[in-house]
């Protein structure tokens, strides 16, 4: 990337050598991948795939827009909404009771094991912990916001625990030694100085987790997801499009309404 | 939000605690807020405790261990793995291809036209707002639905979800990326623009030794989760981790969903070891 050294700047050659050589490496491997797949994409180009996709597409229009449906589609909408919350606030909570061991409060030993279980919660995908909820508490909205808030659990829990081990420990040290409880050190020592990171971390997955909320639904999470794969399943393609409608404004409106609240919050972006 | 330390000057002032107040009221209003939102969630954490449902989870995950093991399990799970990480690889490359350019064009960062006035101001704020309803038109619609399009013209395999994961994650690195850039320090960027340089070398030279960092282990994250987006594919037959753990779950067979499982698990933490060692590379 140095093509043009000015003197009076270090020269960073010794490192390039070795940027180059990662670039080369990822190159490598997406060509790998591309060849692997053997993907044909002329098909995708072809006048017959191509009017085989239109014809899908017009398929789903015009939109059912009768009174009723909308109805059902709002309702199925403010479920979604209600999942993607839960899920989310749920997953803040025990992401915060676990990021304080994980930040190593509590020794070594602790911090190893609560890293391990934040990894495990954060690998196993949301559709698969749907399915095991499913499995638990049989099928509807409660068992998609289980879901998304083990699996948000895990993300979180890490975020909140790097964001802790960054913030500066003075104040917190400095009010334990002046004889306060360890909880209220930790509420008026540190709690403030991560707080707003937490939060803009916490709306971020907010955001993601509205999207996969509407997935879920196709397991029985409930909501908008599930009303789609119903009535794509029995192939009610314009029903489908009001609830594509109906998922896309919610899907914008959270995004905009979180990206207003994080930047309220003063914090670089998560 | 309410102002405290107006009350109080009697004896116990010493100990009143400054902040109880706010966090009270925040409490009780997100409580409020929360209420009908736990009823339209049909929040039933006693459903969870059952003696039915802790019996079925009992059987379920005691029927994980111990991971399967055969042969030919393992060969097919191999497989599955290689087609899952080129799955994830390509959709994420051709993602960057599409929501880098997006980027590109709506981030504030690199706007000449900002400077100062001039022609094409509004013009240029017009093609901004345009990129990013693009991007947000993307990323608006969850990736399957983009698959279940795709698989129409395509059939069933890996091309209907390389393009959707392209498509869904091109709108999010858009605009993400656009984020990031505006969110490190726009001062070099900006002096090198006024001082006449082009924006991709303004880009570079001023934009990216700050945030190259961030820019690459987000991209790693997004990788990690189209691996892990794999499963959502296995519906649409697309192969790969997702159609093996569709299998295993439906015959309820847990050794093998645990094995796959485990999969996730070694996968997620090598996508953290390549984005701490980009960090470092580019520290």
């Amino acid at each position: 990337m140095s093509a043009v050294l000015h003197p009076a700047l270090p020269a960073a050659q010794p490192r390039c050598l070795r940027c180059w050589a990662v670039v080369a490496l990822l190159l490598l491997a997406t060509l790998a991948s591309f060849g692997y797949l053997a993907i044909d994409y002329r098909a995708l180009a072809s006048a017959e795939s191509l009017r085989l996709m239109g014809r899908f597409i017009a398929e789903f229009f015009p939109p059912d827009l009768s009174p009723a449906f909308l109805a059902k589609a709002g309702w199925g909408a403010l479920q979604t909404l209600a999942v993607s919350a839960l899920g989310s606030l749920l997953a803040a909570a025990a992401g915060a009771l676990l990021a304080l061991p994980a930040s190593g409060r509590s020794g070594a030993a602790a911090r190893l094991a609560c890293r391990f279980v934040l990894n495990l919660l954060r690998s196993v995908p949301e559709l698969v912990w749907a399915a095991l909820m499913v499995l638990a508490v049989g099928i509807g909205p409660f068992a998609g916001a289980l879901a998304l808030a083990l699996h948000t659990t895990g993300v979180l829990g890490r975020l909140f625990a790097e964001s802790l081990e960054n913030a500066p420990r003075e104040p917190e040290q400095a009010l334990l030694q002046g004889g306060a409880t360890a909880p209220a050190a930790f509420g008026y020592g540190s709690l403030p100085l991560v707080l707003p990171q937490w939060l803009a971390y916490t709306l971020y997955r907010w955001e993601m987790n509205i999207r996969m909320a509407a997935v879920l639904g196709f397991v029985g999470g409930g909501g908008l997801g599930q009303m789609l794969y119903f009535h794509m399943s029995i192939f009610q393609q314009q029903q489908a499009m009001t609830v594509l409608i109906a998922m896309f404004v919610l899907v914008a409106g959270v995004d905009a309404a979180s990206a207003a609240l994080r930047r309220t919050l003063d914090t670089a972006h998560a | 939000m309410s102002r405290e330390g107006s009350s109080g000057g009697d004896g116990t002032q010493a100990l009143r605690d400054p902040a109880a107040r706010r966090r009270l009221i925040g409490l009780l209003a997100g409580l409020a807020i929360c209420w009908p939102m736990l009823q339209l969630a049909e929040f039933n954490p006693l459903a969870l405790l059952g003696p039915g449902s802790l019996q079925v989870i009992a059987n379920f995950l005691g029927g994980f261990l111990p991971p399967a093991t055969q042969p030919d399990f393992l060969a097919l799970l191999a497989r599955a793995t290689l087609e899952t990480l080129a799955m994830a690889t390509a959709g994420t490359a051709l993602a960057f291809v599409i929501g880098a350019p997006l980027a590109l064009v709506a981030t504030r960062a690199l706007s000449r036209s900002r400077i100062g006035p001039g022609p094409g101001r509004w013009r240029a704020a017009a093609l901004r707002r345009a990129a990013r309803t693009v991007s947000m038109v993307l990323r608006a619609v969850p990736e399957i639905v983009w698959a279940l399009i795709f698989v129409r013209a395509l059939g069933l395999g890996p091309a209907a979800a390389v393009l959707a994961l392209a498509i869904t994650y091109g709108g999010m690195l858009g605009k993400v990326y656009a984020e990031v850039l505006e969110s490190t320090d726009t001062r070099p960027a900006r002096a090198l623009l006024e001082s006449g340089s082009g924006r991709i070398a303004a880009l570079c030279y001023g934009l990216l030794p700050n945030c190259a960092r961030e820019l690459s282990s987000y991209t790693v994250y997004r990788w990690e989760c189209a691996v892990r987006a794999s499963v959502v594919m296995g519906f649409v037959g697309a192969g790969g981790l997702g159609q093996l753990m569709d299998q295993s779950m439906k015959m309820l067979n847990g050794g093998e969903a645990s094995s796959i499982l485990l999969v996730f698990l070694a996968l997620v933490l090598c996508a953290d070891a390549l984005s701490n060692a980009l960090r470092r590379l580019l520290e």
